[in-house]
């Protein structure tokens, strides 16, 4: 049998996963031979991991998705440091920059996006690349420029207060830079957060060193000047990184005639309009999800790897559900589904939760007790518990709050007596769960005249297990002793309540 | 003229019967009966639970089974007969089986909780006596995935490499899956200068009793264990904690390792495991800042079809960390049974020999066979794996007869209900017990043995120590010694008689010779030096050697001395929740009984205590389901239905139930697990199996 021939464009997180999950298939390559085409010089590496390398807690070695070795090791022919240049859907071949070309059976378009630079005068030079100073936060390269570029004490401004901007912002304060973020809409991330989430958001940032200026457009940059904005003031920046939106990378799609709309548009199985031809992650565009995610990358990779190997050729792709978690030292954050519904909202049931000065501020969306968006901001196991709640379809518990409040709730059950006051508990409390003893047992040995903590011991075994209950015995042998010797005189008082 | 009491009175220093902690206790015989208490010993530190407190109450119980039983044939009830009758019955019949179809249609399932000595015996009664390879243990179900994790990263398998008492010395503790409070809590006095000092992270999809005494404690969904282990990896990356000299000096394979984990940020993570992301980089802070650092498993976290790799991801977090083999810091496995240990190093396995040898060695078939005075090439390969085993029997390629030791597998298998038809497949089915225990019940003969306090043997501990558990008092009338047993079959099978000795003591002077050299290596310990005290951790290779109490300090047990990273990737239960079966069940143990319950369930005191199966449920999920507090619920898997009754617990997680195994006939929590098992360790997914819940049928409901 020839293998079938499958040509990946793009050697990101999309391509990456994709090879990865064919050879987890087809270990040897017995069904599915892979070419991989990846135009940076060195192996994918993990993006989400970037603003790690911004913030310096990560190598660049460290975020590499690949060994060295891998392409050999995993029978994958691998072309670095080259772009595809055309494509010919009808002799299903693609022409490589230094004239080389791939003949395939099935091409898989993984071409992620590019950095969509607004139209500020200055950023861009006279060749229509970015000017001195000027920064995409997109790739390895522009990493490695912002480490260059902005030693440690330098100025920055970030344009764009989404995300990635954010995440980009913060990791530059962590390594000890000035950061002002300038973001056009009146609140941060405006996609994900309501208002007032941007709000106690930007409260949260400012007290890490961020200043913002929210509501502002930039409109020049000048070297050695800084940020002029459309208020005509000046933000002092040695580096300007711009994290303003991405745009799909479909040319190369557009050119060889295929449907494009703000993306590759495909099916459930992947397909663009070409049935040899298939499109995953950033470049793709597929009605259940949104772009700019490794998630429905990564969703899309496995479906398409089920596909072409012939693993399970009924797997489909369906959508993702996106949540959003700004990636941040201190800052825990989670949204996802439908945040812009308020609690007047009649035909859902909206609870909301605000304490800005701590920088929590929670708010969960329900339609028929289930979760279908919530913003969670500050409270990490509320997140993790409404994020399971949401993924999952699992109805919501009838507490809303003690939802909200995660472990901010106070326990309404004492595990063992040890802080309580021995008089209150009630007969049934289990002192010592080693030897099943509870408080009632205790208050009989001692009526049967064991009147010290050793006798009570030897009466019972209480606190001859695990030892943790020691305390809990004396209080009471200490409470039974306060309540003697006037028994006859007062039974009420030492009864077991 | 009445005796004074002092002068009948005596006092023999032993070990508890049930679990792998070995408290240590004293048995006193007096005329007014047996007790027991517990002495100071480095495990227990003097405590005892109500299990250990009550452990007497068996050796004289009304249950207690004294003579041998048979059955005619299958309808016919079991009736008391001779020893001569019911060992002259089952030899023929075996010799019949193997004359007619071979050493393999008979099988031989061996238990955790004999002693050495029974476990060495039983592997070579097998091997020598039978000529049969089918032979394996219910080890299999509790221990086998941290052993073979443990092999591939650090080159043996020694449940903790330190001693239990160390574990006091360490600033932080992070248990995975392992509920001590309950299960051994003596063991609990070891963690609480952690505990008090904010450093006990407790791993459990239920807030157990210990998880309460947790500083931190993560409730993962059941069967996401490896991704939580995969995401707290990275955040020791992610947040500067890797030990990258010792990386270097004493591991190898990291770089895979990573590019893996590399993939599990802790957000990804969060959302698989429900653990916060901001709680894995916390565990992850307050293990590596500690001084010194352990991280111990145990079932909750092994039992499942991806075992091995969840317990190697969590050896690689504390490789990652630095802890292994330096002192005062670790990793290590609670092993469960009271002979775990022991029991999975002398050969009732399936694949191994005496002294931790591997079968299919011929290095080893030759030294054995030496020591047994037979032809290597006499003996057998490797045979099928416990459930397998169990699975196969009276299949017609499987075993027609079993004798069982030490196992009650009508409760504790996995898919129970199946386990329980196989069995009665059977042609022959024997099984030596104390007590007429469910599949005793069920049996075709059942021989009398004695129990703990009525015989000599050595036990290994959670600890790898080898402890000797003395006999205190006599065995009622009618009732052998396993090892008798043995005896007395395999004369009547055509062995020597002094190939199978009776006397504890002299098997063991065999298994030293048979252990001398392999990796366990028990040759230089002596039943003279377990009497003065000595406290010896395998391996003891000479009568010189004091022991190894703390193993990997200088090197780990690879050739090239290095541990082994290992490239492990999550990918979930066996049986994921859907829309017919929507919640996670698991299982596990409460305080007052021990395995099956065969043997709690009989004393009065803790059958009181807990009389009876429960599952525990969020107070939501069990509206929803339309069952109360209180009632009696049915928890349906796509293998069968466990009756138990409705516990509703705030802290549960929404899609999770849980049930204790103890319980027999239609409260067999076991009725509903997925026997889906490890490639490596053949492990059953015990842990988590997809299942609804509903209110249980009035008629179905238990006596």
């Amino acid at each position: 049998m020839t293998p079938r021939r499958v040509a990946i464009i793009g050697y990101g997180m999309a391509g990456a996963r994709l090879a990865d999950q064919i050879r987890r298939h087809d270990p040897t390559g017995r069904q599915v031979s892979v070419t991989m085409v990846g135009a940076e010089p060195h192996p994918g590496y993990n993006r989400i991991l970037l603003s790690n390398v911004v913030a310096g807690s990560m190598g660049i070695e460290d975020v590499l998705l690949h060994q060295r070795d891998w392409a050999e090791r995993n029978a994958v022919d691998l072309r670095l440091g080259v772009s595809a240049i055309g494509l010919d859907t009808g002799s299903r071949q693609v022409r490589l920059t230094g004239g080389s070309t791939v003949d395939y059976d099935d091409l898989v378009l993984a071409t992620g996006s590019t950095p969509w630079i607004p139209p500020v005068q200055g950023l861009l030079d006279d060749r229509g690349s970015l000017a001195e100073g000027v920064v995409a936060f997109r790739d390895l390269n522009d990493c490695r420029q912002i480490l260059d570029s902005a030693p440690v004490g330098t100025p920055v401004a970030v344009i764009g207060g989404g995300l990635l901007g954010l995440e980009a912002a913060r990791g530059l304060t962590g390594r000890g830079n000035p950061v002002t973020v300038v973001h056009q809409v009146g609140h941060l991330m405006e996609r994900q957060l309501d208002p007032q989430a941007g709000a106690v958001l930007a409260r949260v940032l400012r007290d890490t060193g961020i200043e913002f200026r929210l509501g502002r457009t930039a409109a020049k940059y000048s070297v050695g000047k800084g940020l002029e904005l459309d208020d005509g003031s000046t933000v002092e920046a040695g580096l300007v990184v711009v994290s303003a939106g991405t745009r799909p990378a479909s040319e190369l799609a557009s050119a060889a005639g295929l449907d494009v709309e703000r993306g590759v548009l495909i099916d459930d199985e992947l397909r663009t309009s070409d049935p040899h031809v298939r499109a995953i992650g950033d470049c793709a565009r597929h009605p259940g999800t949104v772009s700019g995610l490794v998630q429905p990358a990564w969703e899309q990779a496995a479906v398409l790897a089920d596909l072409l190997t012939g693993a399970e050729p009924s797997s489909r792709y369906l959508g993702t559900q996106v949540v959003t978690r700004l990636k941040t030292r201190g800052i825990d954050l989670a949204t996802m589904g439908e945040v812009h519904v308020d609690t007047d909202c009649t035909d859902a049931e909206v609870v909301r939760l605000e304490d800005p000065a701590r920088g929590r501020y929670a708010k969960i969306v329900l339609r028929d007790d289930l979760v279908t968006g919530a913003i969670v901001l500050g409270s990490p196991d509320a997140a993790a518990t409404i994020t399971q709640l949401h993924d999952r379809g699992i109805p919501a518990p009838t507490d809303r709050m003690a939802l909200l409040l995660g472990r901010a709730l106070p326990s309404g059950v004492e595990s063992a007596g040890v802080e309580a006051d021995p008089a209150a508990l009630p007969a049934s409390t289990l002192i010592c769960r080693c030897n099943t003893v509870d408080k009632g047992r205790l208050v009989t040995a001692w009526r049967s005249g064991a009147r010290s903590v050793e006798d009570l011991v030897t009466a019972t075994r209480a606190s001859t297990g695990c030892g943790g209950c020691k305390a809990a015995v004396g209080s009471l042998c200490e409470w039974l002793t306060d309540q003697t010797p006037t028994p006859a005189e007062n039974p009420r008082s030492w009864a077991a309540t | 003229m009445p005796v004074p009491a002092a002068l009948t009175r005596t006092s023999t220093d032993t070990h508890c019967p049930y679990c792998a902690l070995q408290c240590g206790m004293e048995v006193r015989t007096a005329e007014a009966g047996v007790s027991v208490a517990p002495r100071e010993f480095p495990t227990n530190r003097g405590g005892m639970c109500q299990k250990g407190w009550t452990s007497a109450t068996l050796l004289t119980s009304a249950g207690r089974v004294t003579t041998p039983l048979l059955r005619e044939h299958r309808d016919a009830p079991l009736r008391p007969v001779s020893w001569d009758t019911a060992l002259d019955h089952v030899a023929s019949r075996l010799a019949e089986l193997r004359e007619q179809h071979g050493a393999d249609s008979v099988g031989v399932f061996g238990g955790g909780g004999l002693t050495n000595e029974k476990a060495y015996q039983l592997g070579k009664f097998a091997r020598v006596a039978l000529g049969t390879s089918q032979v394996d243990y219910n080890g299999r179900f509790c221990m086998s995935s941290a052993a073979a994790a443990g092999i591939k990263a650090f080159g043996m398998d020694r449940g903790m490499p330190f001693p239990v008492s160390d574990v006091a010395q360490a600033d932080a503790v992070l248990l995975i899956g392992a509920n001590v409070a309950e299960t051994m809590p003596p063991f609990m006095r070891h963690v609480l200068p952690a505990a008090r000092s904010g450093g006990l992270i407790v791993i459990d999809p239920r807030r157990t009793p210990t998880a309460e005494q947790a500083s931190l404690h993560l409730q993962p969904a059941p069967g996401t264990d490896l991704a939580l282990a995969l995401g707290m990896l990275h955040a020791v990356v992610a947040d500067g904690h890797l030990d990258h000299r010792y990386l270097a000096d004493r591991t190898s394979g990291f770089d895979q390792v990573w590019r893996i984990a590399a993939a599990w940020w802790p957000e990804r993570v969060e959302r698989v495991t429900g653990v916060a992301a901001a709680d894995q980089r916390a565990a992850v802070r307050l293990l590596a800042r500690a001084r010194n650092a352990y991280v111990l498993t145990a079932r909750g976290t092994e039992q499942h079809a991806s075992g091995v790799a969840t317990v190697s991801a969590w050896i690689n977090l504390c490789l990652a960390l630095g802890l292994p083999g330096r002192p005062g810091s670790g990793y290590g496995c609670l092993t469960g049974q009271g002979n775990g240990q022991g029991g999975r190093e002398h050969g009732q396995k399936a694949d191994q020999l005496p002294g931790y040898r591997k079968i299919d060695d011929p290095a080893a078939r030759a030294h054995v066979a030496g020591v047994w005075g037979v032809d290597p090439d006499s003996l057998p390969g490797p045979g099928r794996s416990a459930y397998e085993l169990l699975d196969a029997l009276g299949t017609g390629t499987g075993p027609r007869a079993l004798l069982v030791f030490g196992s009650n597998l009508v409760v504790s298998a996995p898919r129970a209900g199946h386990v329980a038809a196989r069995l009665d497949a059977l042609e022959l089915l024997v099984v030596a017990d104390f007590v007429l225990s469910e599949t005793a019940a069920a049996a075709d003969v059942v021989f009398p043995v004695t129990q703990w306090a009525e015989e000599d043997g050595t036990m290994t501990s959670l600890e790898g120590r080898v402890l000797l558990r003395q006999r205190a008092l006599s065995a009622p009338h009618g009732v052998r010694s396993d090892l008798e047993l043995l005896q007395g079959l395999a004369i009547r099978l055509g062995q020597p008689a002094q190939r199978f000795q009776t006397e504890a003591e002299e098997v063991f002077e065999e298994l030293r010779r048979a252990s001398a050299g392999g990796i366990a290596d028990y040759s230089g310990i002596s039943y003279d030096r377990l009497r003065a005290g000595e406290a010896l951790h395998w391996p003891v290779p000479g009568v010189d050697h004091p022991g190894t109490p703390r193993a990997f300090l200088d090197r780990f047990a690879h050739p090239d001395g290095l541990a082994r990273f290992q490239p492990v990737d999550h990918t979930g239960p066996a049986e994921p929740p859907d829309a017919e079966f929507p919640l996670y069940a698991t299982t596990g143990r409460v305080l007052q009984h021990y395995q099956s319950g065969a043997q709690t369930r009989r004393v009065p005191e803790l059958l009181a205590a807990q009389p009876e199966a429960f599952v525990e449920v969020h107070p939501d999920t069990a509206r929803r389901a339309g069952v109360h507090d209180g009632q009696w619920a049915a928890v349906t898997s796509r293998r069968g239905q466990v009756l138990a009754r409705v516990r509703c617990l705030p802290s549960m997680r929404l899609d999770t139930v849980f049930l204790p195994f103890h319980f027999p006939g239609s409260e067999r929590a076991n009725l509903i697990t997925n026997p889906a098992l490890d490639p490596t360790s053949r492990m059953p997914e015990f842990k988590v199996c997809a299942v609804r819940l509903a209110p249980a049928d009035a008629e179905a409901l238990p006596a």
